[in-house]
């Protein structure tokens, strides 16, 4: 024991010194570097898990089938954020100092961690992008210049699922005196929908009832006996990891039927569903890509990567979020051959790379020529507006699988867009924030 | 009226799965005085383990409970040996903290077998609202429900059979009054304690099944333990029977308190309505319900 | 050989109660100062200030507040981030609400509002003991959060329920780079930590430890039980409070009463067992060990990955980096249950006696 003392003393010694070392690595001169907050371990591991391995599976696949962007090369370092917001930090700012160039543009994958980063991004000059996630009104450019909430924010997702309600019902009119509950996860990211969903309620008239399930929801008996008494006709499922799939059984213990509830993008996955069994059939989920194998992007990941044995793991590809990490790692390579465009074939730092994204431009024509056919809407990004679609489209969980059951759609844009420049104004007073557009 | 009993009966269920959790605290703070917090880690180990041996080598139910519930057993052993046998004699809050840092060892030991994806456990029981119940009087009971509480109904006969009858079990109870008192007449402490690791073990693949076939095999199980702690003080730290009364208690007053108290002050009240009870009946009877009453002397 | 006291003699009361009574001590203590607040301004790069100092500071702080309870006082309790985050909420409502508060005062107005919460959720503590009163302190830790959540007031009705924290600004000087925010924090951790260590020594902290060792013996012998344990609450909190304070407006700029979940109260309870219970010291050390622990060890195996060519799966490493974390947490506490900072004793024995040990 004594003898065991002395080592771990003079081990810990040694530790602080190699401590004093941190961090170290550094990259390969000449690449393009990605920063990767990842997290794969915790409540929510699965889902990063999915997402991660997806985006780095395109950077690889860049890698391999291209030879990188115009011929820089690509490489990233993933860093383990726990989804814990002040590991999140600890992460960017080690990964921020890793090369000259910065780490191209940063995915948080976790709202709590892009709150604790927007104050930053500017200083640093990197950009953020939150996939469908993060804060809705950042959606407005000119205050948030180094902000991207793209393809489509919480609040496209809560009016594109009333309108996906109100489809079903036969017209948007018909939702007068409809019940409607919305089921959230209480936190922030469950309180996003509330103004948007109140609003929409007014306006066509029908009964919002909130109800939360505190964290981390694994059980939620007294939630579904208030639904059942309730006796809504719909559910909006607002919820995260373990709670998308106890309510899916809760709903088939109380005989809620399936087909009357909708989740969004984030109860919307195969994790979700699957977890819960037969209880998830006939579920509704919105959006922002559609699952499935049936892309030529992901034939060339498996033919030019996993046939590699350079691939992450097999089993995730074609799932929804492995499928929406291929996007997101997608748009931010755009936006570096967009900044290319401009600024030279070599790798391109924050700034630039911001520059890329604000214009940031995908047709539908260089979606198929990319190989994502349909699995994403068309994106044309521009200054106020950094969202640039706002539209979702709604799958079905059918017989083991996700089946698209609508097409790209969008909710009250209108409606949105006052409440995000109303809600960025506001922010704006309160930083001392002069809005506008950045110059190059 | 009937909503109410509706939610009275949902809650004393959702009760019964709490104490499913909390029998596996109980068994080892009995024992070897140690409050276990790698209980929650553990029902997640069981359960992934038994749905990753169904995966993997496509094993029918019995023979992956086995292996699983073998794999508890080799866990158990080895926790006592490398963690609890060098922590003899260290206080309490030493070996607490010991096995949170057990906790995060066997969270990630599963996933680094299993991986982390999130898989469905089928057990075969379903769980729909029993049709017969739901046209009489019109309330939700679901048969998963009742089958949960069947198996925890056995699981404390047993647990009491084997504590009052078998000599292992007097052992057991000689280890709880006294360690040294039973080191003294010859009751071997270390074999004791593997047992009940190993026991403790079971109780965790059983409790795991039931939250796994609901919830899915997710790390969320961990979570499971949270709820099982207001029952622990409730009921008393040392008392398998205390672990199911406060069960059906909390389970029972948290829902209703949920469903008639929540909707006043902006709902979401679950998540320490039950701990803030346990507290306020503390306060009337600082050892819990059937815990054992403490005398400090000078 | 270098630490030996031998020669030095003390002639005075006051000379033998001094804070540090061996003189290489002081010197020591001078030369970590000086490096703390010259030398580290001065070299260390951003990186070091934002994500590694600065949390370790203010963990350090939490640490210390959750030892004063714990270690002291002998009340185990699992609800330290919850006080952390009244500390936090408060001191941004103080700034909120009243026009030209200063900051200072602010961080210590949610010191007290933390102590104030800490002394009621300690009124049990007088009927209740061990791990049933460590559980029952999980009420506030759920508790805390849920109604911070629930009243929008709190939040000053942000949307999404995070605060975002005021700039910090002391008599028109700024304190926005890393290295003005460390020193700011560095400046406070310092000043409470001595105060801390002059407490435990004092007449409260005698008493603090009687009931720990034994309360029933501490009541006979005078002293007012539950008047003591209440003040150790209070004192515990407000050190938390003002740590949730510097957590939010110093290191990351917003408040969400999520990030003070009960993960964060198992952190420092961590800090404080395996930095010593009952030891100043040893807060900073558990802190510095808790903090820098799962980096080292994920860049040394992001490292060795490259090195070797492993090509493991980042999840893999994740794993491998729980699993050693909780390893080295069992084995810390198999080889030395008394925390680092009896380690630091035991090397100092040693230091005395080197090179000759008889």
């Amino acid at each position: 024991m004594k003898k065991w003392k002395t080592t771990l003393i003079a081990l810990l010694g040694l530790a602080g010194g190699l401590a004093m070392m941190l961090p170290v690595a550094a990259q390969q001169a000449g690449t393009q570097f990605m920063g990767i907050l990842g997290y794969r371990v915790g409540p929510y591991g699965a889902n990063g898990a999915a997402f991660f391995t997806g985006m780095i599976d395109y950077l690889s696949l860049v890698n391999e089938r291209d030879g990188g962007i115009n011929g820089v090369k690509l490489s990233w370092e993933e860093c383990e954020t726990e989804y814990n917001n002040a590991k999140g930090v600890e992460c960017y700012e080690r990964l921020k100092a890793r090369t000259t160039t910065g780490p191209t543009a940063i995915h948080p994958m976790s709202t709590g961690i892009t709150y604790g980063l927007i104050d930053k991004a500017p200083v640093d000059k990197i950009p953020l992008i939150t996939l469908g996630y993060g804060r809705t009104d950042a959606t407005d450019g000119r205050v948030f210049p180094w902000v991207f909430p793209i393809l489509s924010n919480y609040w496209d997702a809560a009016t594109g699922i009333v309108k996906f309600i109100g489809d079903k019902e036969g017209g948007a009119d018909k939702l007068k005196g409809k019940k409607i509950v919305l089921l959230y996860h209480d936190s922030a990211y469950g309180k996003e929908p509330h103004p948007v969903l109140e609003a929409e309620a007014a306006k066509l008239g029908f009964e919002l009832k909130l109800i939360p399930v505190p964290h981390p929801g694994n059980e939620q008996q007294s939630q579904w006996l208030q639904i059942r008494q309730y006796r809504p006709d719909w559910v909006i499922l607002w919820g995260w990891g373990v709670m998308n799939a106890t309510a899916l059984s809760t709903a088939q213990k109380v005989g809620y039927p399936r087909e009357k509830m909708v989740g969004n993008w984030w109860a919307g996955s195969e994790i979700d569903t699957e977890a819960a069994g037969p209880a998830s059939e006939g579920y509704y989920a919105a959006s922002l890509n559609l699952a499935g194998k049936d892309f030529q992007v992901v034939k060339d990941v498996e033919k030019f990567v996993y046939a590699k044995g350079k691939g992450g793991d097999p089993k995730l590809i074609g799932t929804v979020l492995w499928n929406r990490g291929l996007a997101a790692a997608m748009f931010t390579v755009e936006a570096v051959r967009a900044a290319q465009g401009k600024y030279g074939k070599k790798p391109v730092n924050g700034e630039q790379v911001r520059w890329g994204i604000e214009n940031l431009n995908i047709e539908q024509k260089r979606l198929d020529q990319l190989g994502f056919g349909t699995m994403v809407p068309q994106l044309k990004i521009t200054c106020a507006d950094h969202g640039g679609s706002g539209l979702v489209r709604f799958q079905q969980w059918e017989g083991g699988k996700w089946k698209a059951v609508s097409d790209w759609m969008s909710g009250d844009r209108a409606l949105i867009r006052k409440m995000v420049e109303e809600s960025a104004a506001k922010y704006a007073t309160e930083k001392g924030i002069t809005p506008g557009c950045m110059k190059g | 009226m009937s909503f109410f009993f509706e939610v009275l009966i949902g809650g004393l269920l959702a009760g019964v799965m709490y104490s499913l959790v909390a029998l596996g605290f109980v068994l080892i703070y009995k024992a070897s005085g140690v409050f276990n917090f790698a209980q929650g880690a553990m029902v997640f180990f069981a359960a992934l383990t038994f749905v990753g041996l169904q995966e993997k080598f496509a094993l029918p139910f019995w023979a992956a409970f086995g292996f699983a519930l073998a794999a508890m057993v080799v866990l158990g052993i080895l926790i006592e040996r490398i963690v609890l046998r060098p922590l003899v004699n260290q206080p309490q809050i030493t070996l607490f903290m010991a096995t949170i840092g057990l906790a995060f060892f066997i969270e990630g030991l599963a996933q680094l077998i299993w991986g982390t994806n999130v898989r469905r456990l089928d057990i075969g029981i379903k769980d729909e609202p029993i049709a017969a119940v739901l046209e009489r009087f019109d309330i939700v009971v679901s048969s998963f429900d009742l089958i949960a509480a069947l198996v925890a109904g056995v699981l404390v006969t047993v647990l009491a059979v084997f504590f009052q009858v078998t000599r292992v079990g007097r052992a057991l109870r000689a280890v709880a009054d006294d360690h040294q008192a039973a080191l003294a007449v010859g009751i071997p402490l270390k074999q004791i304690w593997a047992i009940v690791w190993s026991v403790a073990g079971f109780v965790a693949l059983v409790a795991g099944l039931m939250w796994g076939a609901r919830n899915g095999v997710q790390f969320a199980l961990t979570f499971v333990a949270l709820k099982a702690l207001p029952v622990l003080i409730l009921g008393g730290f040392e008392s398998v029977l205390g672990a199911i009364v406060g069960g059906l208690i909390i389970g029972a007053l948290e829902k209703v308190a949920e469903v008639y108290l929540g909707p006043y002050i902006g709902g979401g009240i679950e998540g320490w309505f039950a701990y803030v009870m346990a507290l306020l009946f503390l306060l009337v009877r600082p050892e819990g319900l059937f815990g054992e009453k403490r005398i400090d002397r000078v | 050989m270098f630490y030996r006291e031998a020669g030095q003699f003390k002639t005075t009361y006051a000379a033998d109660q001094a804070l540090l009574p061996i003189r290489q001590d002081r010197y020591a203590m001078l030369f970590i100062l000086a490096i703390a607040f010259v030398g580290v301004p001065l070299f260390a790069g951003d990186y070091w200030l934002t994500a590694i100092l600065i949390p370790f500071l203010v963990f350090s702080l939490a640490a210390l507040g959750l030892n004063i309870l714990t270690g002291y006082a002998g009340q185990l309790s699992l609800g330290s981030a919850a006080f952390m985050a009244v500390g936090a909420v408060a001191a941004y409502n103080f700034q909120l609400r009243i026009p030209g508060m200063p900051i200072l005062l602010s961080f210590v107005l949610g010191g007290i509002t933390a102590a104030l919460v800490g002394m009621v959720f300690g009124l049990p503590s007088l009927r209740i003991k061990g791990f049933y009163l460590a559980v029952a302190t999980l009420a506030a830790q759920f508790f805390i959060p849920w109604l911070v959540t629930k009243v929008g007031w709190f939040s000053n009705y942000s949307a999404s329920g995070v605060i975002s924290a005021q700039p910090i600004e002391i008599l028109g000087f700024p304190f926005d780079t890393p290295t003005r925010k460390y020193l700011l924090v560095l400046g406070i951790v310092a000043l409470l930590a001595l105060l801390a260590k002059n407490m435990v020594r004092s007449a409260i902290g005698r008493a603090w430890m009687a009931v720990r060792d034994m309360d029933v013996a501490a009541e006979v012998i005078g002293i007012r039980i539950l008047h003591t344990k209440l003040i150790a609450f209070a004192v515990s909190s407000f050190y938390c409070g003002v740590a949730g304070a510097l957590y939010a407006f110093a290191y990351l700029g917003n408040v969400e009463p999520d990030g003070f979940n009960l993960d964060l109260s198992f952190r420092i309870l961590f800090m404080v067992i395996i930095g010593g219970v009952g030891s100043i010291l040893g807060s900073f050390l558990g802190a510095a060990f808790i903090t820098l622990t799962p980096i080292f060890l994920e860049v040394a195996l992001t490292e060795l990955n490259a090195a070797f060519n492993l090509n493991l799966d980042p999840g893999v490493t994740s794993m491998a980096q729980l699993i050693v974390f909780g390893g080295l947490i069992i084995f810390f506490l198999i080889i030395e249950p008394h925390g680092l900072a009896r380690l630091w004793q035991i090397a100092k024995e040693k230091l005395r006696l080197w090179p000759f040990p008889y």
